[in-house]
């Protein structure tokens, strides 16, 4: 009978990575857009946008799965990335209030914007999706007891999250283009000083960070959810914004932040699934969101604020000096 | 790469016609993105827009049902507004709403043999103070914690939600209907008595619905109170220049709870009016639909923060959302119409610069002499020449 604890404990960090994942890519997303000094509210409709166009994609392309798969994400990051770029431009080139535009840019790609249109011109809500990624068994490991079945069987879309991490930590902390991007957001006129192009940076990364919101939304109708649903990312977009703010816009504690979510987010599930109701479903569901708010009172209070704080220079817009 | 820049270079003095015509142009250009979006997805833009017009105005009884939608949306454009306005952004006008709707249907169930004033009176207090004890939450987080408000005040709606459903679909809630026959088969909130439904006040043959007299007179009272009160002149320092106002003593977090207060209050408002003006019933599935909350934030921009110019613009987005709901189904879907909210008011922010800069298009490592006269281009923001303080974040760089 011991056995069965440890199974639970198992499937819930088996869920809590499924569903941390979107999570993460979108996290990562925001937070190299705000690394750069753009704050995109925009992340759930890019995610919604990612979601419905992935799914698409899947539904009318033939060909063998994995390239279909492939085609898909890639569809998937294109229309995230597309969204951002309204809102870069905006922001960016019109310095539009940044708070505003991402509002409008959720509003105009969200759950009664351009993605649950699109769902319905393809009549997608009706369909079973036919292409999904399944768990890779890496090595033949994902009997080892433990961590075969976290570490060595997990969808493909879990080890790419994983190398972004480290190609993230990397690129932010050992190469001069991550330096030049903090110094962007931190120091716009320092980085322009030193010769860095604040614009180009800022429009690159907040294109990188659509595409990756838009990973993270094909994620679901790829993997998670299997088929189309208006508005099926329920809230990950927003609660992949405030990972970033208690991850100190640091990838690996957007890491650690996004399985504890995304465990959050499984255990409603799970219970449910394991014929556990004696709570009601609509407490589960409410906890992520409860759960987050305090995650972000205590990442906002004085003193962890003043030691990692944000990019100082979030949210502004940058104008060299005329003349 | 580029052959040329574009450099933006703040204009010398606002003439008062740049006020005008900038604002059409975004709407005219708006029409036309919109338009190309309906061509390309297989509609006539020329046909969709007559059925717009159409299901707004002109068929008997349009302009009734785009009052309906109209009064939502000027409450919860009003609650975004005022808190905006200084800066709050409160994005919880979507779960205020509920929990204004969640009290007043309580109340006007609870004290139905009542006298109908009474009980209209009621909801409408009781819709208020929800809203505005649910909206305190994250001005208190604000206010004393410095916590992001955008995020808790959102995070909250759907825990709003969440308890919505709870009481239809999970409790044996007093809000839930479990006698009629129609109950067993789906569940369904209890009907108010007539007590708890609304008049209207019909002139000639339009409806016009007690909640939308009452949002009116909401934005003549805030209106007045930002131009005229001690209180909204501290509001309006704080959205303006914050550190200037913190040097000069004001109260600021007192005042962050306070607008949140009212925020709350005017979206609660709201609420009540859903369930007596119209629905008579807790119907979370219609609420969460229906995305008042976060249209009202399209609203409030498309206004400017300014709450006389909301009853405007929550009469345009009111035309829209009752396009999608009298043209619903293949023709028109309901994205279209948060497609077109969000293409109108891409427009709106996006020009609010050519009001304020010159644009000068220069060709890149060519001397100076090779400028070319600015063009113009068309997109400006929104309806009404007011308050240019808050607009884009522009002057915040400088």
């Amino acid at each position: 009978m011991s056995g069965i604890n440890a199974n639970i404990g198992i499937s819930i960090v088996v869920s809590a990575i499924l569903y941390g994942t979107p999570l993460l890519f979108a996290g990562l997303g925001e937070l190299f857009a705000e690394r750069s000094g753009i704050l995109n509210l925009g992340v759930e409709g890019m995610m919604l946008m990612g979601a419905v166009c992935a799914f698409w994609t899947s539904q009318k392309m033939d060909g063998p799965s994995w390239l279909v798969l492939i085609v898909a994400v890639l569809v998937g990051a294109l229309a995230g990335a597309v969204m951002s770029l309204i809102h870069a431009f905006l922001s960016i080139t019109l310095r539009a209030n940044q708070i505003v535009s991402g509002l409008t840019l959720t509003i105009f790609a969200g759950i009664i914007g351009l993605s649950s249109y699109l769902g319905v011109v393809g009549n997608l809500g009706a369909q079973a999706g036919r292409h999904q990624f399944s768990d890779i068994n890496v090595f033949g490991l994902k009997d080892a007891p433990v961590v075969g079945p976290i570490l060595f069987h997990e969808s493909p879309l879990v080890y790419l999250s994983w190398l972004f991490v480290i190609l993230s930590l990397l690129y932010l902390y050992r190469t001069r283009p991550g330096l030049h991007l903090r110094a962007v957001g931190e120091s716009p006129q320092a980085a322009d000083a030193m010769g860095v192009n604040v614009i180009r940076y800022r429009y690159l990364h907040t294109l990188l960070g659509g595409a990756l919101a838009g990973v993270g939304g094909a994620m679901f109708t790829l993997q998670i959810a299997t088929n189309w649903i208006n508005g099926l990312t329920a809230g990950a977009g927003w609660i992949a914004i405030a990972l970033v703010i208690f991850a100190f816009w640091r990838p690996d504690l957007l890491l650690v932040g996004a399985y504890l979510f995304g465990a959050f987010l499984g255990l409603g599930y799970d219970l449910q699934a394991r014929g556990i109701t004696s709570i009601p479903t609509e407490f589960w569901s409410a906890l992520p969101f409860l759960m987050t708010i305090v995650a972000l009172v205590a990442a906002s209070t004085g003193s962890v604020r003043r030691r990692l704080g944000a990019p100082a220079a979030l949210g502004l817009p940058y104008a060299r000096e005329e003349g | 790469m580029i052959p040329f820049t574009i450099r933006f270079e703040p204009r010398e003095r606002l003439s008062r016609w740049i006020n005008i015509w900038v604002p059409v142009a975004a709407i005219v250009l708006a029409l036309v993105i919109a338009g190309a979006v309906l061509a390309v997805s297989g509609h006539n833009p020329f046909t969709t827009y007559q059925q717009i017009i159409q299901a707004a105005f002109t068929q008997p009884g349009a302009f009734t049902q785009t009052l309906v939608s109209t009064t939502p949306l000027l409450f919860t454009g009003l609650a975004a507004a005022v808190a905006f306005r200084m800066r709050i952004w409160n994005i919880g006008a979507e779960g205020q709403l509920y929990l204004g709707s969640i009290a007043a249907a309580g109340v006007g169930l609870y004290l139905q043999s009542l006298p109908a004033p009474i009980v209209v009176l009621a909801m409408m207090v009781s819709g208020a103070i929800a809203g505005s004890l649910w909206a305190a939450i994250p001005g208190t987080l604000r206010a004393y914690f410095n916590t992001n408000e955008i995020l808790t005040s959102l995070f909250l709606n759907y825990v709003a939600d969440y308890l919505m459903y709870y009481l239809i679909f999970d409790s044996t809630s007093f809000w839930r209907d479990l006698t009629s026959p129609a109950a067993r088969v789906f569940p369904q909130g209890k009907t108010l008595a007539a007590s708890g439904n609304w008049p209207a006040l019909t002139i000639f043959t339009i409806a016009v619905p007690l909640g939308l007299i009452v949002a009116v007179g909401v934005s003549g009272l805030l209106w007045g109170m930002i131009r005229g009160t001690r209180y909204g002149f501290e509001m309006r320092v704080m959205g303006d220049a914050p550190r200037a106002a913190s040097h000069a003593g004001m109260n600021i977090r007192r005042k962050i709870i306070s607008i949140m207060f009212v925020s709350g209050a005017v979206a609660g408002l709201g609420g009540a009016s859903q369930v007596g003006d119209f629905r008579h019933v807790l119907d979370p599935r219609g609420l969460e639909q229906a995305q008042f909350g976060y249209t009202g934030i399209v609203v409030a921009a498309l206004a400017r923060y300014n709450p006389i110019s909301a009853i405007l613009a929550a009469l345009g987005i009111g035309v829209l959302t009752n396009a999608g709901l009298a043209l619903q189904g293949p023709n028109f879907p309901i994205g279209l119409t948060g497609t077109m909210e969000g293409i109108l008011l891409f427009c709106v922010l996006g020009s609010e610069i050519f009001a304020r800069y010159h644009v000068r298009v220069h060709r890149t490592r060519k001397p100076l002499a090779a400028h070319r006269a600015g063009q113009v281009r068309p997109a400006a923001p929104a309806a009404a020449p007011v308050e240019m303080a808050l607009t884009g974040g522009g002057e915040q760089a400088s």
